[in-house]
């Protein structure tokens, strides 16, 4: 790395909290987009996989949904939408939401299905509802794969964000573009590095986050002792 | 039809260079996928050999595989002291994308092996390197074969972002219909390739895995 990319992280001026395109207010931009999608993703996504898992049909859509999210290139989605509906940042919302719903839905139903039928059978044998075995009996033991699916979209709207600084959005992908087109590589590999440590960063979050709400009871925590979930653990159920 | 009519136009005027787009695409993404593939190999078997290794392995890989690849992209050059513009930061960048994901998924394969097999073929007397590759890796293929398609399919769509700091791929459409005014046919026409590349790429390995593993095939249909 070369000083003049130290010399710009380090640089204080661009730390102040309401510089014009300095640090805090890019990175500010970049988790408004990422959060603004992903929320929007889940409360779509959510009930969905839980109803799909739950009743076991159009089961199809679930799986597919998984498979068709990483094959679709995220920059060729992105452009459309954008080609479609113009720049701005309702369209570029709608392409993060539309790439962040699969992961989502796949893993929330992969969850839902894995929960062992005899416990299902034992709820609904002690009187409980469709409704209450779903929110009390299915969601929780499924938890821990339904963040992974969130860990992923989190990830894929993160790294999404960055690219969308390309038709003209905010966030931490301007230094990556604006560093290029004026040829001020500081600058841009500057922009690589937050982007990575934001990443990084909130994906270990969402991974203190789920530690904190999965039942020790769930995850094997309560027999085994401590033990890190990984997001790339979600990937095998997709697979089945 | 009048956007199909655009779409027939625009490949009439440009069809040699949606070709050319279509073929760097495709060795830009499985170059990368063939490489982290026999990396993961002696990787995941040495996760899986010594436990010690699987902790700082696996998440090392889960660091790589979270840094977004439009950064990883630019800050290889940095790292490696490549050009900016050299495809080789795009194969490195998808080789350790790939590896994260595919070391993973070979220890899990080759964990997923029963001990009885392996100790049949201990008592038949093959030696320790033969019964790696004759029945450890064949019986932890549909796992391993898993990961793969994960993989593959994930390069082929990662490759178009690397269109951004203007290198050819299928990615190339995409700005190429933004520096056109948003001009939605090559938009339309890169999705369409690349997903389709994407769908094959996975057929073809679901194939191979047929082939290779008769015996889950006999499973299945009785």
């Amino acid at each position: 790395m070369s000083d003049g990319t130290f010399s710009f992280l380090l640089d204080g001026a661009n730390w102040a909290p309401g510089a014009d395109d300095g640090f805090p207010q890019r990175i500010l931009e970049h988790l408004m987009y990422t959060g603004l999608a992903v929320v929007i993703a889940f409360v779509i996504a959510f009930p969905l996989g839980v109803l799909i898992g739950h009743t076991g049909k159009a089961t199809f859509l679930a799986i597919n949904a998984g498979n068709a999210g990483r094959a679709l290139p995220t920059l060729g989605v992105l452009m459309l939408v954008v080609a479609l509906a113009g720049t701005g940042l309702v369209p570029a919302t709608v392409a993060l939401v539309i790439l962040a719903i699969p992961p989502i839905l796949t893993s929330t139903y992969a969850g839902v299905n894995s929960v062992d039928p005899a416990t299902v059978d034992a709820s609904r044998g002690v009187g409980m509802t469709g409704f209450q075995i779903a929110a009390q009996v299915e969601v929780p033991d499924a938890l821990p794969i339904i963040a992974g699916g969130l860990r992923n979209a989190t990830l894929q709207v993160v790294s999404t964000a960055t690219i969308a600084a390309y038709v003209g959005l905010g966030g931490l992908g301007r230094y990556l573009f604006d560093g290029l087109a004026l040829r001020d590589y500081p600058r841009v590999v500057a922009g690589a590095i937050l982007v990575a440590v934001l990443a990084v960063t909130l994906d270990l979050l969402i991974a203190a986050l789920q530690r904190g709400l999965v039942s020790p009871g769930v995850d094997g925590r309560a027999e085994r002792g401590p033990r890190t979930p990984t997001r790339l653990d979600e990937l095998q159920p997709n697979e089945r | 039809m009048e956007f199909l009519g655009e779409v027939r136009d625009y490949l009439e005027t440009n069809g040699e260079a949606v070709l050319e787009s279509l073929a760097q695409h495709i060795w830009l993404a499985l170059l990368p996928v063939a490489i982290a593939f026999v990396l993961s190999l002696p990787l995941g078997w040495t996760v899986v050999r010594f436990g010690w290794a699987r902790h700082p392995v696996l998440t090392a890989s889960s660091i790589v595989y979270t840094i977004p690849s439009l950064a990883l992209l630019l800050l290889l050059p940095g790292l490696i002291g490549t050009g900016i513009l050299d495809p080789l930061n795009v194969v490195i960048a998808l080789t350790l994308y790939s590896l994260a994901l595919l070391v993973r998924t070979t220890a899990d394969g080759l964990s997923s092996v029963e001990p009885q097999a392996i100790q049949a073929a201990v008592a038949m007397g093959y030696t320790p390197l033969r019964r790696w590759f004759a029945v450890e890796l064949p019986l932890s293929l549909p796992v391993v074969l898993a990961g793969l398609r994960v993989a593959t399919v994930a390069n082929i769509s990662m490759v178009t972002v690397s269109a951004l700091i203007g290198i050819d791929s299928l990615g190339q459409l995409f700005t190429r219909g933004f520096q056109l005014g948003f001009y939605t046919p090559p938009i339309v026409i890169g999705l369409v390739l690349s997903v389709l590349l994407a769908l094959t790429a996975d057929l073809m390995i679901v194939l191979a895995q047929r082939a290779l593993t008769p015996w889950a095939r006999v499973g299945v249909s009785r």
